[in-house]
């Protein structure tokens, strides 16, 4: 009977005249998460991976800063919230009744949608601007072999990324064709990647420089990034690729604009005679359409005029 | 108890004979100090099959142990840290051209140069002529060096290997080349570049990724 005499409890004031918990929780949040949000951005934030070796790599960096801002106010929250009612809310000897019940709030509702729309809103168009605006360069990931974004102009380096058990190769069509296990790079200037696989499916990763994109064959998959920062970085296939997917790993380097000028005359003028025996470049080396292999094949009897390693029925699973 | 007995059973069968057990490692230069530079010879044949395996339509790779001269079928050895290593293959199996004809240039011996039956190359086309069979590709070390191949006309002749080891008897090449073994000690995983793997996809499976066949390791011990 006492129950339907009783008045009814408010939002956040259960007797009406109790504390303000909401405003105290706010209140010991907010330094907490400016606190955190700042270390985040300006302490670790320049210390987070992948580093800033590239535009590819700093625009990753920053989306990881931005999430990182994003994550640590909710994070506190939930750690003032729940270290609160531990201490306040806590259950006390005697007390075995239930709490109020909580009514709907039209105007924190409203707010609610309100401010999340916008915030969701404004974050997509910043990342669209960020993504596809003037002076970017591209999110390091394989765009496919009809790229939607390229850098600005036409001076961007060409570099073919040739996977292949258990190797990476790489070609530079502007210097001849010529191919090479090195992967040198040139600072401050665009580079297209165009990756692509002879044997079975891999990845090429340049953690450092914030590229990852699918080596596949038969297929170009474009990669752009420009690199900021003279010095080492490691590739590494970051796809299942057999029995030694693990040692499939090398070290590339990024040099100065002349030193990269001379690196490469250099290396095409020494590779010129090897350079002769490899196909013309194309952007993708399927066995069955590199004319010089198909004649090689037929003419070693080892293999129909379809120009496959093996007849039809043949490769077949273990 | 008979549960417990019968699973411990199948562990030990399991671990046995397919985790604990493999092709032995035939040891080089073990009388060599390291790092001195010493040469040190190692020799080995790539055959078209083998008789003593479960697979004997794989191709792969026999070395001669430097003390019994006996081939032993594995494609394990060691050597020591900081040697001349002066390999000596003999090819007995027939071409395959390359996928990528990057890997007929010879990289990473000693004056960049490898020999074939006595005669010095830098590289083999195997897209020009019927002329490589497999490669002998250390890529933690940066060597590699096409193994040149019986042409087809002595291919044709009778006398082709068909029973392994092979002998000198049968038609083949000698490939000989040197390197020097890394002066960190450690395992290099090495393999063929050549697609020799028939019967499986891309001819990249079976014997080119099963160690004791055409891909292994060169143990570098001090």
């Amino acid at each position: 009977m006492a129950a339907s005499t009783a008045p009814e409890p408010t939002v956040g004031d259960s007797a009406g005249t109790g504390p303000n918990h909401g405003l105290r929780i706010f209140l010991l949040w907010l330094p907490l998460a400016v606190a955190a949000d700042l270390l985040l951005w300006f302490v670790y934030g320049p210390h987070m991976p992948p580093g800033d070796m590239s535009t590819s790599a700093i625009g990753q960096q920053f989306d990881i800063k931005v999430m990182s801002v994003m994550a640590a106010p909710v994070m506190a929250f939930v750690l003032v919230y729940g270290v609160y009612a531990l201490i306040v809310w806590r259950h006390r000897e005697g007390d075995d009744e239930d709490g109020p019940p909580i009514h709907g709030h039209t105007r924190i509702q409203t707010t609610w949608i309100a401010m999340t729309s916008v915030i969701v809103l404004c974050l997509a168009a910043f990342g669209t601007y960020e993504l596809a605006g003037t002076g970017m360069a591209g999110a390091g990931g394989g765009e496919g072999p009809s790229p939607i974004w390229k850098p600005n102009g036409s001076n961007y380096l060409q570099v073919q990324v040739i996977a292949q058990q258990w190797r990476f190769t790489f070609r530079y069509p502007q210097f001849g064709g010529f191919e090479t296990t090195a992967l040198v790079l040139p600072v401050n200037r665009p580079v297209q990647f165009n990756v692509t696989s002879i044997d079975v499916i891999h990845s090429f990763w340049a953690y450092q420089l914030g590229v990852k994109a699918d080596a596949n064959p038969g297929v170009n998959n474009v990669a752009y990034t420009t690199a900021r920062q003279l010095g080492m970085f490691k590739v590494e296939c970051a796809e299942l690729c057999g029995l030694w997917h693990g040692a499939m790993y090398d070290f590339g380097r990024v040099v100065s604009a002349s030193a990269f000028q001379a690196w490469a005359a250099a290396t095409e003028t020494q590779l010129a005679a090897y350079t002769k025996m490899l196909p013309p470049y194309a952007t993708t080396y399927d066995p069955t359409t590199v004319a010089q292999l198909s004649k090689a094949m037929i003419a070693a009897g080892i293999t129909g005029a379809n120009g496959l390693y093996y007849p039809p029925n043949d490769p077949v699973q273990p | 108890m008979a549960f417990l007995a019968v699973v411990a059973l199948a562990l030990f069968v399991v671990i046995k004979l397919f985790l604990t057990d493999g092709p032995p490692t035939v040891a080089f230069g073990t009388t060599v100090a390291a790092d001195t530079g010493a040469t040190v010879n190692v020799v080995m044949q790539e055959d078209p099959q083998n008789d003593v395996s479960t697979h004997p339509d794989w191709v792969s790779y026999f070395i001669q142990s430097p003390t019994t001269h006996q081939w032993v079928h594995t494609t394990l050895f060691q050597v020591p840290a900081g040697s001349r290593i002066h390999m000596t293959i003999y090819g007995y199996d027939g071409c395959t051209p390359l996928r990528n004809n990057l890997w007929g240039e010879v990289m990473g011996t000693i004056g960049n140069v490898a020999y074939e039956d006595g005669k010095p190359f830098k590289a083999l086309n195997s897209y020009s002529g019927c002329n490589v069979a497999h490669t002998f590709s250390i890529p933690g070390i940066g060597l590699n060096v096409p193994m040149g191949s019986p042409s087809l006309a002595l291919i044709a002749k009778p006398g082709l290997c068909s029973s392994s080891p092979c002998t000198t008897d049968n038609p083949h090449e000698v490939m000989t080349f040197s390197f020097n073994s890394p002066k960190v000690p450690g395992e290099y995983f090495w393999q063929c570049r050549i697609p020799c793997g028939g019967g499986f996809i891309d001819g990249f499976g079976g014997p080119m990724q099963t160690i004791g066949f055409m891909t292994g390791n060169v143990v570098v011990v001090n």
